[in-house]
């Protein structure tokens, strides 16, 4: 018999280590909790699917999970063409390239629950930039009162602070396209349009590819910002999945349920994201 | 299809040239005519590119004028001079099948669907690659990307010129042969003017009739592939065209004629007293190693030893040391049937082909 040596496997032990500790144990504690109910180590008893029964019946559940898609999706409908544009109107060469990139860094050097405070004051309609303007414009601003504003500044504050991120990673994708490109599109008479879908969008497509899933996954799981800024409200209107989840995890202490939310929300960020990735790659396959 | 005047043309990557260094093309006036098959041949960095870039229009001359059929084009652009470049690696639009690839060019023009697809059809059918038509460019290999980069330049049959730089670069030895034969093809069908960039000697005297050689920023020659290499106008040319290049040597015009390291050269009086009128100079003379004879060494009064003989099969290099005090190289090409003497050998330069240089530009010698 041919004798193995298995010593390699030592090598690996490490990386085993460290996932087992950031990743599995803390998610085989929440696999734990969501099939059992729990009142302290002593007592417990085992549930089965109770737990995600009932969460999936749960309509507070139903409105925040609708709640997140909107939002998410009005995320990434501004924020990644807005991201491209401002990447395509970056300078190339020159001051320019170091000044707009530090200018871009800032809002993403922010902590997240600053940049809630930060919107808290702009929002104001007394001493906020944002809030003053929108009133002396004749609109009826409120953010604090009107689920519509709050929902909208929101919104803008996730723009605000993340646009950065899309543009830089294109910006970088931009570069890395060989100058050749552009001086064959220019003796083929390509119009602009022509250049930008025919070069610089394909060119940008893994870029992209990164920042629609960054952006999703983030915005899918906003917690802190709205937090700071509206605390969920007013009512509900800016009660995201995060925050549903803490309130039953913390405020009720209602473990099993968090549990199982926890779980279904991770299944579901996972199932979006695999969507993406393959709608984005399909194409690379064909012949 | 045009005719294509440089006048005066120099350009220089720096703002405020002051030095012939600072240039990166010396000034030149030449002239690609109409429907020319044309080469530019040179090492890398002399230039070749930076003025391929200035005919298209890609770049800007800090300095005289580009000239289409007689009208000044510098401020135009590559699109309005109508113009198709070649690059050196392949360019596709990734997400375009290879039809659409092709077809590109003319629907930028606007073209009818009849004749984009008449067009791309026959250039498809010249470069062979007809069954990739319905493909995703992104899937080819680098030739096929590149046949189809080329196609790209070939098939707009209204452009003043078509400008390749070192197309053939990524493709296989066996393959560029063939692709050269069809751009020569293809040049003779659609009488258009091509220039042809490669440091490639070879490839230039296949495809092009007339061969254009640069150096450090100039055209140091503009000629057939045959005078280029009977008649080289600059040691350069002499010394890049041929295989191996031709023997320079250093000469002094002594007392008793033409000297080299002391020995004296049988070189004709009429010749002597010629270069003599011309002044002072580094005076070199040249001769290709195909005309260089190995005869016996009482025969002569240029005495070498046979160093080193190389067999490329169908012709043998003969390097002979000679016994001069610098103990110089002289290359000599012989025939596969001609035998190789061993040891000490003589050696003669017949008259018809020897070249004169003063300060590597050619001397006109009158007989």
């Amino acid at each position: 018999m041919k004798p193995y040596n298995n010593k390699a496997w030592w090598l690996v032990l490490p990386v085993f280590v460290l996932v087992a500790f950031s990743a599995i144990i803390p998610m085989m504690t929440v696999v734990n909790y969501s099939v059992q109910d729990i009142f302290d180590p002593s007592t417990r008893y085992f549930v089965g699917t109770e737990w995600y029964r009932e969460i999936l019946a749960d309509p507070r559940l139903h409105d925040s999970l609708v709640r997140q898609f909107i939002y998410s999706f009005c995320v990434l409908a501004i924020e990644v063409p807005l991201g491209i544009i401002v990447a395509l109107s970056m300078p190339r060469r020159g001051l320019g390239v170091p000044v707009s990139l530090i200018l871009l860094s800032l809002p993403l050097l922010v902590p997240w629950n600053v940049v809630g405070t930060i919107w808290q004051i702009i929002g104001r309609e007394d001493i906020g930039l944002y809030g003053w303007i929108l009133n002396s414009l004749g609109l009826d601003y409120n953010y604090a009162s009107n689920p519509r504003d709050a929902w909208t500044t929101v919104l803008v504050m996730d723009v605000w602070h993340w646009t950065s991120l899309v543009a830089l990673l294109c910006y970088s994708g931009l570069r890395s396209i060989p100058d050749v490109y552009y001086q064959a599109a220019r003796i083929d008479r390509a119009s602009s349009w022509a250049v930008f879908r025919y070069i610089q969008l394909p060119k940008l497509k893994n870029v992209l590819l990164i920042a629609v899933m960054l952006r999703f996954m983030d915005s899918f799981m906003i917690y802190t910002e709205p937090f700071v800024l509206t605390g969920g409200g007013p009512g509900t209107a800016t009660t995201f999945l995060s925050q549903t989840l803490t309130q039953m995890a913390l405020g009720q202490f209602d473990l099993g349920r968090a549990a199982a939310f926890s779980l279904i929300y991770f299944l579901i960020i996972l199932l979006v994201t695999w969507v993406f990735y393959t709608a984005m790659t399909h194409n690379d396959n064909k012949g | 299809m045009a005719e294509i005047r440089l006048e005066q043309l120099a350009h220089s990557y720096h703002g405020t040239p002051s030095k012939p260094a600072d240039y990166a093309l010396r000034q030149m006036d030449h002239v690609w005519e109409q429907g020319g098959a044309y080469a530019l041949l040179g090492p890398s960095g002399c230039g070749k590119s930076t003025l391929l870039n200035i005919i298209s229009g890609l770049l800007v001359p800090s300095e005289g004028r580009v000239l289409y059929d007689g009208k000044s084009v510098n401020d135009l652009s590559p699109q309005q001079r109508n113009i198709a470049q070649v690059f050196q690696f392949p360019v596709v639009y990734d997400t375009m099948t290879v039809f659409d690839n092709l077809a590109f060019p003319l629907r930028n023009q606007g073209h009818s669907r009849d004749r984009i697809h008449q067009r791309v059809r026959e250039v498809a059918e010249a470069l062979e690659i007809e069954p990739l038509l319905s493909r995703k460019a992104h899937n080819l290999t680098a030739d096929e990307k590149q046949k189809v980069s080329m196609g790209r330049g070939l098939v707009r049959d209204d452009v003043a010129a078509i400008l390749f730089d070192e197309p053939l670069t990524v493709i296989d030895p066996q393959l560029k042969w063939r692709l050269r034969r069809k751009l020569k093809e293809i040049h003779q069908r659609f009488n258009v003017t091509m220039v042809y960039v490669t440091h490639d000697q070879l490839e230039a005297s296949t495809f092009a009739d007339k061969i254009a050689v640069m150096y450090q920023g100039q055209i140091v020659q503009f000629g057939t592939p045959r005078e280029l290499f009977e008649n080289p106008q600059h040691t350069f040319v002499g010394y890049f065209i041929g295989s191996p290049g031709m023997n320079l040597l250093d000469i002094v015009l002594g007392s008793a004629g033409i000297e080299l390291e002391g020995r004296a050269l049988p070189v004709e009086e009429s010749i002597v007293a010629q270069l003599r009128r011309g002044g002072e100079g580094r005076l070199q003379l040249g001769i290709r190693p195909e005309f260089v004879q190995l005869v016996a060494s009482e025969a002569s009064t240029l005495h070498g030893q046979v160093d080193l003989v190389q067999d490329q099969g169908t012709f043998k290099i003969v390097d002979v040391r000679l016994d001069t005090p610098s103990a110089s190289v002289i290359k000599a090409r012989l025939g596969e049937e001609q035998l190789v003497p061993e040891g000490r050998v003589g050696l003669a330069f017949p008259a018809a082909w020897q070249r004169f240089y003063r300060d590597d530009r050619l001397v006109e010698i009158v007989p």
